[in-house]
């Protein structure tokens, strides 16, 4: 579904990612750790289509298409979801139309008639079950005023409402409860199908207890250093970074 | 700043101004100038009792002796007062009784619009009175009025049939004096609406002036006279457009209500009237002054504004808040783009005891525009236990313009209280990022963002106005909305 191929990427003159390749596939669940300012969230940046970043060399394809030639919105549209590490607030806008107007812009884009005030209730009723989401976090203005893990869990929500094909969570986990945490991660898992994937960046082991990963990889200085099953995170917690720096070298 | 937001910016600030068009139609006009002469001329066409040439007169006299202001956050030339025609009016004189014997070509500049003069299409229970330049050239559902007693018509229509509450009313809360455009505008007034709705009536629809200047070269000086008696209702509403010239075009109106015990009056206005080009060419020139009465205790006026066109805007909806526990309201989203200039507001003067006025403005700039909010709030001595709540926003698009906030406050007795709350945002870059990667185009997202923020406002507007006042502020900032 994603093939990034010897991916390099800079902003304001200085290299962040230095031939970063990653393969994802339909179905499968990639958790990606590293240490701060490794590059995590530059990646998930350049995929969804930020163009503060410049791509200088590599290939990103996803469904087979080169997504370099794609609007962010077209990206999103064609089904890539990012969860956002730091959700921005946007005062005045409630929840209820921001999401109303980007599931009629997805259908529209599908071919499909916008949906009426009151199936757009019924999708939202709907989709807070399904995720087990029990808040009146719709009656707000999008994010505005929510606390660190209401906006983490807004983010859940807006997946759930969305349904994307790749969902890129960065750092949906940081902040949470413990609660919190098992809300955001059974929304992952309720939300999983055959067709669709995701990609979570992590600090934490603890995610990957609910969310079990096909895949672990590590970035480390701009590339991925190492990949692995989910004992990896295990061998990350008890030894640290520097243990796979030292190995590398 | 990133290059595609600029781009966007610079896109949607050339959007195409929709009711420019010119309707070719027959006129008579007066000289082009401002004398006595025309004065007279003026008066004689509309065969006009001798107290209303003499208002006219006595305005023109203190006109000569008034300076144009200067003081609003404003840059404009001179004006020559001198080069504007003050009286045209279709020659087909319009008829009242049918819309068989109005022009043709009027009915379809009034149908571009958007505003249906036919019977079988007004179903909305919006009753209309359209003003074609100078002149009235149709009210509808009089009938359905005349058995509530509401008298709607034009102005000129008021001063035949009506006289008397004309003279009484007429200059009561804006004196001819009172300004240097509202003097202006008492020397020559053109036409207008009047209202009045009796005793304890509740007006069973909403009322609508539509104006619309389209002769090249004139201004237009319209008058709204606005008489709610005691214990009555009714919601009024006032659109404006007018055809794209490169000239500037001078509108001076004046807008008078008188709220007597326990009435309420609803006045919304959607202004629209051509901006000017994207260079700044063009445009009209809107001085406006509005102003509401709360003669009467426990009376409510109540004023909202939404104000997208005009290439200068000036005008601050006013209440005196004269009677015991009356209230006045002030509800406003104005909008500058490329060069237009707004210096809008409200003035709050309490004068009653406990009484009470809100002043909520949005103030939303794009392009090179300026737009100032100004406003004055005075509670005077007598005026106990009274209190105002302002509050005062700008929203920026882009760094090129202006915003600015000139609020004046004189509170003269203890119990009162008085509170001002302003604030400035931009919309930025992370937010529409934040939107993109939902699939909502940059557009759509600022449609969003703007409505939103224009929510307070927009919600005080009647249904019938709600959803073209949304349509307008996105079409004067960008495409369209979700
Ligand atoms: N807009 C920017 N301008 C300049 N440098 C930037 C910008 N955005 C990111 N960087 C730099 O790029 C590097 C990678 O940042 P990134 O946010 O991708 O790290 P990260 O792996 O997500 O870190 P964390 O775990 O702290 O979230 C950092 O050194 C950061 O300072
Ligand atoms: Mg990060």
């Amino acid at each position: 579904m994603l093939s990034i191929k010897n991916l390099h990427v800079s902003i304001a003159g200085k290299e962040i990612l230095k031939g970063l390749s990653l393969e994802v596939r339909e179905g499968e669940v990639h958790a990606i750790m590293g240490p701060n300012g490794t590059g995590k969230s530059t990646l998930a940046s350049v995929i969804v289509g930020r163009e503060d970043f410049h791509v200088d060399s590599g290939e990103i394809m996803y469904k087979g298409r080169d997504l370099m030639g794609l609007s962010v919105e077209e990206r999103a549209l064609e089904g890539i979801f990012l969860g956002f590490q730091y959700p921005v607030e946007i005062p005045g806008v409630s929840m209820t139309s921001f999401l109303r107007t980007a599931v009629n812009e997805h259908r529209k884009y599908r071919g499909l008639d916008p949906l009426t005030g009151a199936e757009f209730l019924a999708l939202m009723e709907e989709r807070k079950e399904l995720i087990e989401i029990h808040s009146d976090l719709t009656n707000r203005s999008v994010n505005e005023g929510f606390s660190g893990g209401e906006k983490k869990r807004n983010e859940i929500f807006q997946m759930a409402m969305l349904q994307p094909a790749l969902a890129i969570l960065d750092e949906t986990d940081s902040g949470l409860d413990i609660d919190a945490l098992k809300v955001v991660a059974n929304g992952v898992n309720r939300l999983r199908t055959p067709g669709n994937a995701t990609v979570v960046i992590t600090h934490y082991q603890r995610l990957l207890e609910y969310i079990i990963p096909d895949f672990v990889h590590v970035l480390y200085d701009g590339r991925i250093i190492k990949s692995g099953g989910k004992e990896l995170a295990l061998e990350l917690e008890e030894k640290g970074y520097e243990w796979l720096k030292l190995q590398e070298s | 700043m990133s290059r595609e937001k600029n781009g966007f910016i610079d896109s949607f600030t050339n959007q195409e101004y929709k009711y420019g068009f010119v309707t070719d139609i027959e006129m008579e006009t007066a000289p082009r100038g401002l004398n006595e002469d025309i004065i007279r001329f003026i008066s004689s066409r509309k065969a006009e009792p001798d107290f209303l040439l003499d208002f006219r007169l006595k305005a023109y006299k203190k006109w000569l002796t008034m300076k144009e202001p200067r003081w609003a956050h404003l840059r404009f030339p001179e004006i020559d007062y001198q080069d504007i025609i003050y009286y045209a009016a279709p020659k087909r004189k319009p008829a009242l009784s049918s819309l068989d014997e109005v022009d043709p070509d009027l009915l379809e500049t009034f149908n571009k619009l958007g505003i249906s003069l036919e019977e079988q299409k007004r179903l909305t229970g919006v009753a209309v009175d359209a003003v074609f330049d100078s002149v009235s050239v149709k009210t509808t559902f009089r009938k359905t009025l005349e058995k509530h007693g509401i008298i709607f018509c034009s102005f000129s229509d008021a001063v035949r049939d009506y006289p008397d509450l004309v003279k009484k009313y007429m200059g009561s809360v804006v004196p001819y004096g009172d300004n240097y455009f509202a003097a202006l505008n008492s020397a020559v007034f053109s036409d207008g609406s009047f209202c009045y709705i009796p005793k304890g009536v509740r007006c069973p629809v909403e009322l609508s002036t539509y104006f619309r200047i389209n002769t090249a070269g004139t201004g237009q000086f319209e008058r709204t006279l606005i008489i709610a008696d005691e214990g009555s209702y009714v919601s009024y509403m006032e659109g404006c457009t007018a055809p794209m010239r490169d000239e500037n075009q001078l509108h001076a109106a004046i807008v008078e209500i008188i709220a007597l015990k326990d009435a309420t009056v609803k006045y919304s206005t959607v202004q629209n009237w051509y901006p000017g080009d994207r260079e700044g060419k063009g445009g009209i020139y809107n001085f406006v002054t509005k102003r509401g009465m709360c003669k009467g205790s426990n009376s409510r006026i109540s004023w909202t504004q939404v104000e997208t066109g005009s290439a200068i805007t000036w005008k601050y909806p006013s209440c005196v808040l004269f009677g015991d526990n009356s209230v006045g309201e002030f509800y406003s989203v104005a909008v500058t783009n490329n060069h237009q200039q707004a210096d809008t507001g409200s003035k709050m003067i309490h004068i009653g005891k406990n009484t009470r006025s809100t002043i909520i403005s949005k103030g939303i700039s794009a392009g090179f525009s300026n737009n100032s909010y100004r406003g004055l709030v005075r509670i005077s001595k007598r005026a106990t236990g009274s209190r105002n709540f302002s509050q005062c926003d700008s929203l920026l698009l882009g760094d090129r313009c202006g915003a600015h906030t000139f609020p004046s406050v004189n509170v003269e007795n203890s119990s009162s209280v008085m509170e001002h709350e302003a604030t400035t945002s931009k919309i930025s870059d992370d937010q529409l990022f934040y939107c993109n990667q939902r699939g909502i185009d940059t557009e759509s997202a600022i449609g969003l963002i703007v409505n939103g923020y224009a929510r307070e406002v927009l919600k005080q507007l009647p249904m019938e106005f709600a959803v073209e006042a949304q349509k307008l502020l996105s079409i004067s900032l960008e495409g369209s909305v979700g």
